[in-house]
């Protein structure tokens, strides 16, 4: 048995390099031996991508992308489709869990430093990642077609409308239309199924390839390589087969109970993963009383509303906005910082950091709720501190007083 | 312990959002008492329903032998619910009205049913369909406290009554209350627990698999702890190695 | 790295392990797999049919759909009932042994009552829906014709009581689907349980 299996990847490696690829990204990739709980949000991240892309195969089975089925269909995978409940509580539970990942994800890298070089372009990669799951997901909520469904999209479309001298062709060229219609929906269904998808799973690849050529940051924010033995393996590195496989299977397990949980006792989340109105179909003829994005957007949205028009335009929020997301990805540069990781950093950037979390917790918390004078004002400040993170950041890492990193890293 | 005030930490930002749509609404709404075990009051709610809510309003997602998941039978459904002999049992269930003649008649057309209480909260329907009363300069002749000028009019006033809206100041605080004028064929407390019922099957409705989702969620928690402690320990003894 | 490992130890959790978690991929796999099996709706559509008997005229035929499939009724005339019996030679099953029906049907007008002929109009050759041709001896089809179907797909032959003739591409007689008298004038296609309607 063994000898065939034996042969049988010996005749495969002849003509394709398996052997050597599962060496390189598994057996024989050293990964730092002092990886914490933060460190299981990539692999996380990675489930969930897997969790999405396969539950999205068969809701798109019986998914009907027409403005007059669409609500319809989803009902009908809800309750005629053979649990169809289930693959779609799955796909609506995994959307926002995806974000909830990817940000605890990113806020390690922020944490631990793990931009810095030589990590400038994993950082990069996975920056549009970012973006290009938060088109992943604007456009994935418009196909249940009901009315934060609708009027979310509206509302967005139209801010590119807002762009000077090609705005409206530009809002009139997403839509298809004049109004977010059932050719809006034809298209985004077309883009959040194989368009986005597809470039997600590539760059997604591309950003392993990136980890694994420059080796994992570590909580110490110091280079593993630096100590190598007699085999060229980093000393404190450890083969992330079999020991971060096991690992990963800890936290793989640990994520599937809350992510079980929500599915099973809390589908809508209270309203933040399925907004209440948007189980009344579409209505191009009512506006809702309160338009709010789905949660992992409202940060930005409170940014954008903070931002008050200017020369009679919307355009300056749009662009804040805009520049709020831009800004991450110089992060690399912007910090100059003798050191990497938060715990050898001095109490400015702590503090700093604290506001920048305050900051984007309280802007999304505040992106949900109706813009009163109070709340903008507050949206004003939080917005202000967070481009203050990112602005003064290359001031305060410079004169912050960090203390000595060590020369191997802490292990227990 | 680290670990643990970490994740407390996490569930507080978690918690935030919550919070703060609680303290929001307007009207009082009273608290509905959905239990979707009780499969007697589904029954019950399921018979109000079909009886007389579908004269005007669909609910077109609905299949008629979907009730067979609250414990009904087909010949239980065609007998209880007086479905018309042409009705299929895999058929949804379609209002009797025309949907074009209930938009003249009621100025728009009666919403669909199917999903109602996942747009709207059971204890909105628990109390909207409780807080009818007479408006004779109204065209409907009805008004309603947890829908300002609704365009429905009360369609179980023969149950319920007919309640008057009595207006009253005390030191400059309006309260708004609401008197029975003409008794119904029903006492309050049995008109309340009526809707009860209905907001019951409501839910259910809205989402069925709601009935079996939590017996289900156990299993799989409960599974998925048996695997997390198999793997805990598959890691630490696997990470012995590491010095 | 291997030293004071009990590598029995180590065994049974890796193994106990990748059982639990292919239980649990097992498990997860399940429902995907189970929503590939008819919906509510199809499990509707495709619920038993009622067919009012008293239109049909004799030697008339009617359609009806039944799960998507078109299934055929003949009021079959005392003369069509005397012709069933007199080209066994020329037909492939005569006796229809292959299980294409029912028990209650398993006879030679291959139907509960034999003025009435129920059948799935569907070619058991390639599934073409064949042309009903109830007239006897047509110039096109020949002088033994007695009646029947005939399929334009492949040149298939069917009789009266859905027989097929021998050397035609069809290997086997009509299905005939379950099916049961509600009373005189009306049957349901598709159930041929007892008790309940």
């Amino acid at each position: 048995m063994m000898k065939l299996l034996n042969k049988l990847i010996g005749w495969i490696d002849e003509r394709f390099p398996l052997v050597s690829t599962w060496k390189a990204h598994a057996s024989e990739y050293y990964a730092p031996k002092n990886f914490n709980f933060w460190y299981f949000f990539g692999a996380l991240a990675l489930l969930v991508l897997v969790i999405q892309i396969a539950s999205g195969i068969f809701l798109t089975m019986n998914y009907k992308p027409d403005a007059l089925f669409a609500f319809a269909s989803v009902e009908y995978i809800m309750r005629d489709v053979q649990w169809g409940w289930l693959l779609r509580y799955i796909h609506s539970t995994g959307a926002s869990m995806f974000f909830v990942v990817i940000y605890l994800h990113m806020f390690r890298g922020l944490m631990y430093g793990s931009y810095r070089k030589p990590r400038e372009l994993l950082w990069i990669i996975g920056m549009i990642i970012y973006l290009a799951l938060m088109a992943e997901a604007f456009m994935g909520y418009l196909l249940p077609w009901g009315q934060m469904s609708f009027w979310g999209a509206q509302v967005i479309i139209n801010l590119f409308s807002s762009v000077p001298f090609i705005g409206p062709d530009l809002a009139l060229m997403i839509r298809g239309d004049f109004v977010v219609s059932d050719t809006t929906l034809n298209r985004f269904f077309a883009l959040h199924v194989i368009a986005i998808p597809l470039i997600l799973v590539l760059i997604v690849v591309a950003h392993l390839v990136a980890l694994h050529e420059v080796g994992s940051n570590n909580p110490d924010g110091i280079e593993i390589k630096k100590h190598k033995d007699a085999n060229g393996h980093p000393l404190d590195g450890i083969p992330f087969h079999p020991y971060y496989t096991v690992k990963d299977s800890v936290g793989v397990v640990g994520f599937l109970i809350v992510f079980c949980a929500i599915i099973f006792f809390a589908p809508d989340m209270g309203g933040y993963f399925l907004e209440y109105n948007n189980f009344v179909p579409a209505n191009p003829m009512k506006t809702p009383e309160h338009i709010a994005p789905v949660w992992y957007f409202t940060p930005y949205y409170a940014i954008l509303r903070a931002v008050p028009p200017m020369f009679g335009s919307q355009f300056p929020g749009v662009i804040a906005m805009g520049v709020a997301t831009v800004i991450i990805f110089f992060l690399p540069w912007l910090d100059r910082g003798k050191v990497k990781s938060i715990r050898y950093r001095g109490p400015i950037y702590k503090t700093f950091l604290a506001l920048f979390v305050i900051s984007f917790v309280g802007l999304g918390w505040l992106g949900l709720l109706p813009a009163t004078p109070t709340y903008t004002m507050i949206s004003r400040i939080l917005a202000v501190v967070y481009f203050a993170f990112f602005l003064l950041m290359p001031w305060y890492t410079r004169i912050d007083r960090c203390k000595a990193e060590p020369d191997r890293v802490t292990f227990k | 312990m680290k670990a643990i005030n970490k994740l407390r930490i996490l569930v507080l930002f978690w918690m935030l959002p919550a919070i703060a749509i609680a303290s929001e609404g307007g009207v009082h709404l009273d608290k509905a008492p959905i239990n979707l075990k009780d499969t007697a009051a589904l029954q019950r709610g399921a018979k109000l329903f079909t009886t007389r809510c579908l004269a005007c309003h669909s609910a077109s997602y609905m299949r008629y032998n979907r009730l067979r998941d609250i414990g009904m039978g087909e010949a239980q459904i065609k007998k209880e619910l007086e479905l018309p002999e042409d009705v299929k049992l895999g058929s949804t269930m379609q209002a009797a009205m025309d949907a074009s003649a209930a938009k003249l008649a009621f100025g728009v057309a009666p919403p669909d049913l199917s999903v109602i209480a996942r747009s709207r909260s059971a204890d909105w329907l628990y109390t909207y369909m409780r807080t009818f009363y007479a408006a004779p300069d109204r065209a409907s002749g009805w008004d309603n406290l947890a829908f300002p000028s609704v365009g429905m009019p009360h369609a179980l006033a023969d149950l319920q009554g007919e309640l008057k809206l009595q207006v009253e100041t005390h030191e400059g605080h309006t309260t708004r209350k609401l008197v029975l004028d003409k008794p119904g064929s029903l006492q309050p407390a049995e008109y309340d627990a009526a809707i009860a019922d209905l907001t019951n099957y409501l839910v259910f409705m809205s989402d069925p698999s709601k009935l079996v989702r939590p017996g289900l969620g156990y299993l799989v928690l409960g599974f998925l702890a048996v695997l997390l402690v198999l793997a805990y320990a598959l890691k630490k003894e696997i990470w012995k190695d590491v010095h | 790295m291997t030293d004071n490992v009990n590598l029995s130890k180590r065994r049974l959790l890796i193994a106990a392990t990748t059982a639990a978690g292919g239980v649990a991929a097992a498990g997860a796999g399940a429902p995907f797999v189970l929503s590939l099996m008819p919906s509510e709706r199809a499990k509707a559509a495709g619920a038993p049919v009622e067919v009012d008997l008293s239109k049909l005229e004799p030697g008339a035929m009617m359609s009806v759909e039944w799960q998507g499939k078109p299934v055929w009724i003949v009021r079959r005339t005392p003369e069509m009932l005397e012709l069933l019996a007199k080209h066994d030679d020329l037909l492939a099953d005569p006796g229809s042994t292959v299980p294409q029906q029912p028990d209650y049907s398993n006879n030679t007008a291959r139907s509960i009552k034999p003025e009435y002929f129920v059948v799935l109009g569907i070619c058991t050759h390639l599934g073409c829906s064949p042309t009903f041709r109830p007239e006897t001896a047509p110039a096109d089809l020949g002088a033994d014709w007695a009646g029947g179907w005939f399929c334009p797909c492949h040149g298939s032959r069917f009789d009266l009581a859905g027989r097929v003739y021998k050397d035609v591409p069809a290997p086997t007689n009509l299905i005939i689907p379950p099916h049961k008298y509600l009373s005189d004038g009306r049957l349901l296609i598709g159930d041929d349980s007892k008790g309940a309607a």
